[in-house]
């Protein structure tokens, strides 16, 4: 029988249940901000085109954030159920500051949503916009505690190790820890591109239907405009944060750039294929000095290699090389791509360009691919680390796990995300095909019952039969 | 040189939360558990549309439970989580199937009954795998120094698989007597019909777990002997209550039989507690034993003692925007 490693398939088990639930808050996130900015200008401008866009991607947000809060909750056990000595040793500082993030964030978002959801015509106006606001701050408050506890593991500080248990020194420190400042803006920006190519993509499919058309021209305009500042943006935060990591995790900016020598005038490898057991890279292609030009400013600059790391202290190379790659390289065809558009807008020409919409319409994936990429380069490249440095990923596991009981359980999330995915997606899929203009006036889907008050009158006797039925008494 | 004893008072917000998420996510699940049984699809809307606002929020609670446990009692945390793991999992996948079917099955039209199915069957199996693990608790776990060393099955027993239905029942009377105040006509007489009969079961799932649990655990007998005149006090109000449910149910009072549910639901709670007590894990730990550090505890402490409360009013604000009767209101109209 094979034997089965109960570690290896926890590390499994942990990217696969937070890579599919990074994939929605990463989402909501952005596209939060985004339906408060439009609420804001219905609140302000009362037009119609604004209630249509906001209602639209409200119904969208509500899918969406469904899954992320359903697979959110798994989250909040996985620590306890694999990595249950992990979580011990770090209680002091991951208990408070996850539990933050539940009273400061969770609730807030839940309770709101429900309002921005259901209660357009329960609450008054300025309520329903000021619910719209609330939702998107907790995004915002959410992402604050989760990056600062995951930067805590890449960067710990503020804290003592004593018997194997973290005791604190600096709440300050810990949870504004080296690497947190950086990587908080790197992920918030993700987020907003994210959001912003969706609706970008979304618009631009319409624009090619001819489907509403008014309300999709003005989603697509400001997102461009916006998205062409972004990108950019987001290329130079990126860069500062890799130089922040090149501080504090040499190991793994030698990994993401293949380097196993230390050496001045470093290449930037455009293609290798990194062998870990024999400690050097096939088939490489790259160009001269700009690795060393990039990192330490300086066409000469000493790069240090992962040679200079025991064999066991480094991470997977081929996983972080390759992961970066096409993190960057997703991230240079979207800043190409909103580049383009914002010039075509500029000259009045983006709305009639087909070949632009088209190239648009397709660019939905690109940003998630781009956030999953970017995840596995910096967790991938803490490893063989838990808490860098400080306990290692083997000494973290729950003691009395056995390697079926994590396959048995892997094996079920991956069927039971897959199933629900797939629905997600269809249910979407419905949404988006009926687009903007389909939802405003509509009647409820299948129930019959209208959606909103004014319009009761002449569709729903039903429920005002409902409403007249006798009480039992 | 402690003025104040910081974990004593975690004892007491880890319960509350507890409390709060068993109440409310309780009669949400209780909803999903009567699905089938409801009279019709027009009531199953109702019944759902009931709940829809507010369950995201219900079921926050059990998020704050699990990271309040983290940062109080870690010990706890990390020893309950490995002994129930398979449990737990049981769990997650349940609520991820009722989870999603809310917005689902708003969205779906030939397969609206599969997502039916998917919020009954994911209601049920999360509320008896949230029973197993209150019997499994009481039960105790196998441990070496800070860690689980038991079996993956352990949780799973005639004790616990009582006490898991137990509450699958228990959750149902509340989503019932939820009903009966969200509802009219012919959904809200339904409800008044089953809930006795659910009441009845849980009476007598109460009844032997109560004779099983002493029997079963030498140390919880000795409790009970030991103290009769105060433990005494929690299975004569569970009944004094019931029968004051049973009397509601009958004059169709409507708001009463819900809160004479909770209330059941808190003397049950408390018995436990008590009769565990100042044990968190017995017979190895006790509460203080689990605690983290004072530093962690007061650092959480200070923000709870602000956040919470404003999180207990915008959520009754949520409520109260929500009330009234469910039926001939807007649907799920997002």
């Amino acid at each position: 029988m094979i034997e089965l490693d109960p570690v290896l398939l926890s590390r499994i088990q942990f990217a696969f249940v937070v890579s599919f639930h990074a994939i929605f808050p990463v989402f909501t996130i952005g596209l939060a901000s985004y339906i408060a900015f439009l609420e804001t200008r219905l609140f302000v401008t009362g037009k119609k085109v604004y209630e249509e866009l906001a209602h639209f991607w409200t119904k969208i947000f509500a899918v969406v954030f469904g899954m992320g809060v359903v697979s959110g909750i798994v989250m909040a056990f996985q620590f306890g159920t694999n990595w249950s000595v992990f979580s011990y040793a770090a209680s002091n500082f991951l208990g408070p500051v996850l539990s933050y993030e539940v009273v400061t964030a969770f609730f807030l978002e839940a309770a709101f949503l429900g309002i921005l959801l259901f209660g357009r015509h329960r609450v008054p106006p300025g309520m329903h916009l000021f619910s719209a606001f609330m939702v998107a701050i907790g995004t915002f408050i959410s992402s604050f505690w989760i990056l600062s506890a995951n930067s805590w593991m890449q960067t710990p500080a503020g804290v003592e190790l004593v018997n194997g248990h973290f005791q604190m020194t600096s709440w300050g420190q810990a949870i504004f820890n080296p690497s947190f400042g950086w990587r908080f803006a790197h992920f918030a920006l993700a987020a907003f591109i994210t959001g912003g190519f969706v609706v970008a993509a979304m618009s631009a499919w319409y624009l090619i239907k001819g489907t509403a058309v008014e309300s999709s021209r003005k989603a697509l305009g400001s997102t461009i405009i916006l998205l062409a500042v972004l990108t950019p943006t987001q290329a130079f935060v990126g860069d500062m944060h890799g130089l922040d990591t090149l501080k504090h995790q040499p190991v793994k900016v030698a990994a993401m750039e293949g380097a196993w020598e230390t050496q001045e005038g470093l290449p930037l490898l455009l293609f290798a294929i990194p062998s870990q057991s024999q400690e050097k890279n096939f088939f490489e292609i790259g160009i001269p000095k700009l690795a060393s030009l990039i990192l330490t400013h300086d066409l000469d600059g000493e790069v240090k290699g992962l040679k200079e790391w025991a064999p066991e202290d480094r991470p997977n190379v081929f996983i972080v090389f390759w992961s970066f790659r096409v993190m960057v390289g997703i991230g240079l065809l979207m800043i190409a791509i909103t580049l383009t558009g914002a010039f075509l807008h500029w000259r009045g020409k983006m709305f009639d360009s087909r070949w632009y919409l088209r190239i648009v319409s397709m660019t939905a994936p690109l940003p998630f691919l781009a956030v999953l990429a970017g995840w596995f380069v910096t967790e991938a490249g803490r490893q063989p680390w838990l808490v860098y440095g400080m306990l290692r990923v083997e000494d973290g596991i729950t003691p009395s796990l056995t390697g079926w009981m994590v396959l048995a359980t892997l094996i079920g999330y991956v069927l039971v995300y897959a199933a629900i995915f797939a629905a997600g997606l269809y249910y979407l899929s419905r949404i988006m095909r009926a687009g903007p203009h389909a939802y405003p006036i509509k009647t409820d889907d299948g129930t019959g019952r209208p959606k909103r008050p004014f319009s009761a009158v002449d569709t729903s006797i039903d429920s005002h039969l409902d409403q007249k039925a006798p009480h039992r008494s | 040189m402690e003025l104040i004893d910081l974990t004593l008072i975690w004892v007491g917000i880890v319960a509350f939360a507890i409390f709060m998420y068993v109440i409310m996510d309780g009669f949400d699940l209780g909803i999903g558990i009567l699905f089938p049984f409801a009279p019709g699809d027009k009531a199953r809307d109702d019944m759902m549309n009931s709940v829809a606002p507010i369950w995201d929020g219900n079921e926050t609670w059990l998020i704050l439970g699990g990271a309040g446990l983290l940062a109080a009692f870690p010990l706890l945390y990390s020893i309950m989580l490995p002994a129930l793991y398979i449990g737990v999992f049981l769990m997650l996948a349940g609520l991820i199937f009722r989870g999603v079917a809310f917005e689902f099955r708003f969205k779906a039209t030939r397969n609206k009954h599969l997502w039916d199915y998917s919020f009954n069957l994911g209601s049920t199996v999360a509320a008896f795998a949230q029973g197993a693990v209150v019997g499994a608790y009481i039960q105790g776990f196998t441990t070496e120094g800070t860690s689980y060393v038991g079996g993956a099955f352990d949780w799973l027993t005639p004790f616990t698989v009582m006490t898991g239905l137990g509450v699958v029942v228990g959750y149902a009377l509340l989503g019932a007597t939820w009903t009966i105040i969200k509802t009219e006509g012919e959904v809200q007489a339904w409800a008044y019909r089953v809930a006795p009969w659910l009441l009845g079961t849980l009476m007598l799932f109460f009844l032997i777990v109560s004779i099983w649990t002493p029997l079963a655990h030498e140390r919880v007998m000795a409790r009970w002997l030991d103290n009769l005149s105060i433990l005494w006090i929690f299975p004569v109000l569970t009944v004094l209550v019931s029968a004051v449910l049973m009397r509601a149910l009958q004059q169709r009072k409507e708001v009463v039989p819900f809160l004479c549910t909770l209330l059941i639901f808190a003397l049950f709670l408390l018995g436990m507690a008590i009769s565990k007590w100042p044990y968190a894990i017995p017979p190895t730990f006790t509460f203080h034993e689990a605690a983290s550090d004072p530093g962690s505890q007061l650092f959480l402490l200070l923000g709870f003692l602000f956040v919470i409360p404003i999180v207990l009013g915008y959520t009754a604000w949520t409520y109260w925007v929500f009330r009234g009767k469910v039926s001939g209101q807007q649907g799920y109209g997002h």
